[in-house]
């Protein structure tokens, strides 16, 4: 065992050398990371930077092939997240392991051990959860509550073990700003009883705010180490990417004709799990970016379905494109009326894992002039894929190469330029630089004002405020399935549209109604 | 109203196959499996209890063989569909092949053979004395097995720990890997338990209900079982209620022709496949209640990496 | 060290072509025991099975007049299979084109020619297939019933329906009160093609559907769109592709390729209405759709082979004095093994070692 700086405690949590590759890509190598007792210590980088991979080796879901992890100065072998929660660690996900049809209290016992999850669990949870301020009712089903509250339960969960270092993946995502501010307390709280935390993220001004230090990760390396409060946005960017962050260029809005109009849509969710549409108007001008920001789960997925044909409405005019219904019209029939749409998932949605990024160009264009007499033309459709990857400069093997066979940001490249290729007067994009490389989301960012500037109506639907302030010329809120109507971005700001977010009146917290 | 309890005693004589078939199946399903091998499992459960039984002359021997085989037959099933991932659908549809290929071959040298079955209970003064008495203790001892499946089933759901980890890997194996529950061992104990039932439901044909052995003798009841599942929107009780409804059916043409009808026996016997399709088709309506139902994972397959 | 499976960025091609034969082979090697545990001497025995039934003209013959149906069958059911639209009633569709066709032969007798009958028969026998596969198509789009079930029980309606008739109202009064039809008339019985065997043009049929099947799945804009739906069904709702038009396609396709295999079984070998018209043809053909790989042309080569054990079953029975239902067992066999194969397609093996000590 090396021994500590004389300055600094003993490390609970020290990385060596830690190295996993996964087939194709070297995610961690030979990553070396301490974390001290009661700090708040951040992990920064973008996305595929190899932040995840490492927290799952930390509690011990992949087992890494090289390096060794010494918890309280003992080297240890993490074999499983049930030995990473004997030894007090705790990890709330990005993406939630909860059981949607299960109570708060099933969701808490499944992560117990047997002897910790016996009958006097409900009322644990009621003491933890007030004593941190994260208000819950042990036997609510989950599937009744908001992403917030499903946050609260993951970090109950946690707490419940006592953990003695807490890991949070990208936790804010899925936060109004009111929502991370108290999560930020909660944190402290902790950290203050002598909990360590691990904090991972790429959101650079939370970092500053909330740790004491960052480990810096770029391309599965340690780049960096610092004292985020010491350090401007700017800084952190750099070590982060190896540049500065772009910028796009912008030009005042010329508005033209409404291209895209949603009249007073009510829509009842088709899943019990979702979110019911109340009243939804929308305008988007050719040459205009609209923006819907919105905590998930709030009704964007209903009203992409809806705007986007997947599901058809009985309402014709329900929604017009340049003037005619398209209401009653699936979504290819949409397409030839001028929409294209770039869905949040790309693998599965967006595009077909299994099929070439020819096929997968027939997958949206086929009506486009690829078809005749019912058959396909199989050259045209791949000298389009080839256009699509020249000019996008996607990284792949070439037009007969398997979407799955391509990184997150080079597939989003390439159906961003799928659908503008298809010269769309309307475009709807959701969530269109989630996960994407800082690169790649500047170049989207950019197609997507350059096609405004063209003189197309967009639609954004982000869950990334920033990014959404940064591109759209108005923005709209939802929340609780109701769209606020949609201001100028340069009369609003974070605050007014956090508070949106938060459903203003009926506060978030309290959830979305379970609407059958 | 003595010919009332003997239509009680008859009805759940015919529905306890689908009884230990479905409340197999359901388990299975519940963990996200989706195993169409039913009626392969029932068949070679059916076999090998017969033969079992014609060897030793102990029926009871035979309907452990019966979960055994039922069993061995389930585990091909879960080697290839858990663990070498292959399609669920595709999988349990060679299940069903195989099983009435080798039932059908294992058991030709025993068609005609006459074996000693499992008899209805006969207990001096209790079995035979009032209507009350009848029907409670003048049943083969298998449909009181059968009951007490249904009855550490649903308590194993409801109650047990191992059945809350069951619902959770059924719906979101994903997340029950990450909080480190072991999703495949699960199922494949989940599959296990499902053949065995099979087994037992097909020996109950074999050793007890008929007894006899014939190729193709359960007759769609693996099939029928496996739309129980869904009539019963996934809990045990419904299934326990939908077996007897589809038992009092089978029954309906023998009823008929004992009552001198005038309607072809082969339009009666057609009686339970129509009603299957009727009443799938009733429940799959409500796509709501499937949903809030139904394993969210039923059918897909899950690769921990 | 242990072996873990490690997926592969894209499917293998050549695994995807070599796993038939290695399930093919395993098949073999599983014939090889189980004919040894039967005290048969299994080279003997393996011949006996799979090169004797093809050693004579007449035998080429069978070979072909076996493969006709499954072929025919499996290239529709695989259309659907591609959309994941699970037809597994071919039994009952192919019973119901037999009842149809074979309805119009006896009702025909001698008084319409061959060259009217025999296209009629084959019409009224696929329209006859696919409106019982549309009960379950309807069920399914309009209600949401799953038609794996519901295409399944429809087999045991069709069956007892088909009993019925040859009980009852079709019964030949001259038969002796067997359960069985008048024969047909000469015009009713598709002509032979290969002059010392039983091939008849119902093969032609078959090849003329595997042709058809292949620019269908290879080159149309639908068999594009079918496709998707059976990869990625929520690309699919995003490309406007719609998803009871699928269902409809595949259910009907199935269908049609199942009943007109039954008039050709009924028009062909047997030559009239038997309670049962066919060895499991309907569902050896969900087997031969999969060896196949659900393609066109790898269904014709699954469907001989199929066929070849279909006959090594025979002359099992007759020169090994091996019960036939060895068929069966073969058959599953040898799907097992392509399944468990399959996993190669997609994943690789990778021999795992300990990790390095911890120092």
């Amino acid at each position: 065992m090396s021994a500590a700086p004389d300055v600094l405690p003993r490390p609970r949590l020290a990385l060596r050398g830690i190295t996993k590759a996964w087939p194709g890509i070297l995610a961690n190598d030979r990553i070396d990371l301490d974390v001290l007792p009661g700090e708040i210590h951040a992990v920064l980088g973008e996305n595929g930077a190899g932040k995840s991979t490492l927290m799952k080796i930390i509690y011990g879901i992949v087992k890494p092939d090289a390096g060794t992890v010494q918890w309280e100065g003992q080297p240890v072998r993490l074999a499983s997240p049930a030995e990473a929660r004997r030894l007090g660690l705790g990890m709330v996900f990005q993406h939630f392991s909860l059981f949607e049809t299960l109570s708060v209290a099933e969701n808490v016992a499944l992560a117990l051990d047997a002897a910790q999850a016996g009958p006097g669990l409900p009322a644990r949870i009621r003491s933890v959860s007030e004593r941190y301020g994260l208000a819950l009712d042990p036997s609510r089903r989950v599937h009744t509550m908001s992403v917030g509250e499903r946050q609260r339960v993951e970090i109950v969960r946690c707490l419940l073990q006592v953990p003695r270092l807490l890991i949070l993946d990208e936790p804010t995502s899925v936060l109004t700003p009111q929502a991370i501010e108290r999560l930020f307390d909660t944190l402290r709280q902790l950290a203050g009883e002598g909990c360590s935390i691990l904090y991972i993220s790429h959101k650079l001004d939370e970092i500053r705010a909330l740790c004491q230090r960052a480990t810096v990760l770029r391309a599965g390396r340690v780049t960096g180490e610092c004292d985020p409060r010491r350090e401007t946005t700017a800084s952190l960017a750099r070590m982060m990417i190896g540049g500065d962050l772009p910028h796009p260029r912008h030009r005042a809005a010329a508005a033209g004709a409404a291209a895209l109009v949603v009249d007073s849509l009510d829509l009842r969710a088709d899943d019990p799990f979702g979110t019911a549409l109340r009243s939804i108007s929308l305008t988007v001008r050719a040459g205009e970016v609209v923006g819907i920001a919105g905590v998930s789960g709030n009704g964007q997925a209903e009203l992409l379905a809806a705007l986007s044909g997947e599901r058809r409405l009985a309402r014709r005019d329900a929604i017009t494109i340049c003037g005619m219904p398209v209401g009653h019209l699936n979504a290819a029939q949409r397409r030839a009326r001028g929409l294209a749409y770039v869905p949040e998932d790309r693998l599965g949605r967006g595009a077909v894992p299994e099929m070439s990024l020819t096929e997968n160009v027939l997958l949206t264009s086929r009506h486009q002039g690829l078809v005749s007499h019912g058959l396909v033309r199989a050259g045209a459709a791949r000298e389009r894929a080839a256009r699509t990857i020249a000019s996008w400069d996607v990284k792949a093997s070439g037009p007969e190469a398997a979407a799955r066979s391509l990184s997150g940001g080079n597939l989003q490249k390439f159906i961003v330029g799928r659908e503008i290729g298809q010269a769309p007067k309307v475009l709807i994009a959701a969530q269109p630089t989630w996960g994407v490389d800082i690169g790649a989301s500047a170049q989207i960012r950019q197609a997507l004002i350059d096609l405004r500037d063209a003189g197309a109506a967009v639609l954004v639907v982000s869950e990334e405020l920033d990014e959404l302030i940064e591109i759209c010329d108005r923005l709209a809120v939802i929340a609780q399935g109701r769209l606020s109507p949609a201001r100028a971005v340069g009369d609003t700001d974070a605050e007014e549209i956090g508070l949106l977010m938060a459903g203003a009146a009926a506060s978030f917290d309290r959830g979305t109604a379970f609407v059958r | 109203m003595d010919s009332f309890a003997q239509l009680v005693i008859l009805t759940l004589a015919a529905g306890t196959p689908l009884v230990f078939a479905a409340l197999g199946e359901l388990v299975v399903e519940k963990s996200g499996v989706l195993n169409l091998g039913v009626e392969g499992m029932m068949l070679t459960g059916a076999v090998a209890s017969f033969i079992v039984t014609a060897r030793t002359h102990s029926p009871w021997l035979g309907v452990g063989a019966g979960a055994v085989a039922g069993a061995a037959l389930s585990l091909v099933f879960a080697v290839i569909a858990l663990t070498l991932l292959a399609n669920q659908v595709a999988t349990g549809l060679a299940l069903s092949l195989f099983g009435v290929g080798l039932s059908a071959f294992v058991g030709r040298g025993y068609v005609s053979v006459v074996i000693d079955g499992i008899k209805p209970l006969s207990i001096p003064g209790l079995s035979d004395a009032a209507i009350v008495g009848r029907l409670l203790f003048g049943h083969n001892p298998m449909v009181y097995l059968s009951l007490a499946l249904f009855v550490a089933v649903q308590w194993f759901m409801q109650r047990t720990r191992a059945g809350l980890v069951l619902r959770a890997v059924g719906e979101s194996p994903e997340s029950a890997h990450a909080i480190g529950h072991r999703v495949v061992a699960l199922r494949y104990a989940a599959v296990l338990f499902g053949g065995a039932c099979a087994g037992v439901g097909g020996a109950y044909l074999a050793v007890a209900y008929t007894p006899s052995w014939s190729e193709g003798m359960t007759a769609g009841r693996g099939w029928i079982a496996l739309a129980l599942v869904v009539f019963a929107t996934w809990k045990p009780r419904r299934v326990l209620a939908g077996a007897y409804l589809f038992g009092g059916l089978t029954l309906a043409q023998f009823q008929a022709q004992a009552a001198g009808v005038a309607i072809p026996s082969q339009l009666l016997a057609m009686l339970p496949y129509v009603a299957t399709i009727v009443v799938l088709a009733v429940i799959s309506r409500d796509a709501t209640t499937i949903r809030l139902n139904a394993p969210a994972s039923l059918g897909k397959p899950f690769h921990p990496d | 060290m242990r072996i873990t499976l490690e997926a592969r960025p894209e499917p293998s091609r050549a695994a995807m072509l070599l796993t038939p034969l290695l399930a093919a082979i395993a098949t073999l090697v599983v014939g090889f025991v189980i004919f040894e545990a039967f005290g048969k001497d299994p080279v003997a025995a393996l011949h006996a099975f799979f090169v004797q039934p093809v050693a004579t003209r007449y035998g080429v013959g069978e070979l072909l007049l076996k493969a006709g149906p499954l072929m025919l069958i499996a290239t529709g059911l695989a259309i659907g299979y591609r959309a994941n639209v699970w037809n597994i009633g071919a039994e009952g569709q192919l019973t119901l084109g037999a009842i149809a066709g074979g309805g119009l032969a006896l009702a025909a007798g001698d008084a319409v020619p061959a060259t009217l009958l025999l296209p009629a028969m084959i019409v009224a026998g696929a329209l006859s297939g696919m409106a019982w596969a549309a009960i379950a198509a309807w069920l399914r789009t309009r209600f949401g019933a799953n038609e794996i079930l519901t295409s399944l029980m429809l087999v045991y309606v069709a069956n007892f329906l088909l009993s019925w008739l040859v009980h009852g109202p079709w019964r030949d009064p001259e038969g002796y009160n067997f359960p069985q039809s008048k024969l047909f008339a000469d015009a009713a019985l598709l002509p032979s093609l290969l002059s010392g065997t039983r091939l008849n043009a119902g093969f032609l049929v078959a090849l003329a559907a595997v042709a058809t099947a292949w620019v269908f799945v290879r080159r149309s804009v639908w068999g594009f769109e079918m496709r998707v739906a059976g990869l990625a069904p929520a690309a699919a709702a995003y490309a406007g592709i719609s998803s009871k038009r699928n269902v409809w396609l595949g259910m009907l396709a199935g269908g049609a390729c199942a009943g007109i295999a039954g008039v050709n079984e009924a028009a062909g070998p047997i030559g009239q209405l038997l309670p049962s018209m066919s060895p499991g043809y309907g569902f050896a053909a969900i087997i031969v759709a999969f060896v196949g790989r659900l393609h066109p042309l790898g269904i014709a080569f699954a469907s001989l082979l199929m066929s070849l054990l279909y006959l090594g079953g025979e002359s099992a029975q007759v020169n090994l004095a091996l019960p036939s239902a060895v068929t069966g067992l073969f058959q599953g066999t040898l799907l097992f093994f392509l399944l468990a194969a399959d996993v190669l397609v997609n994943y690789r093996l990778r021999v795992q070692r300990g990790l390095p000590a911890a120092p």
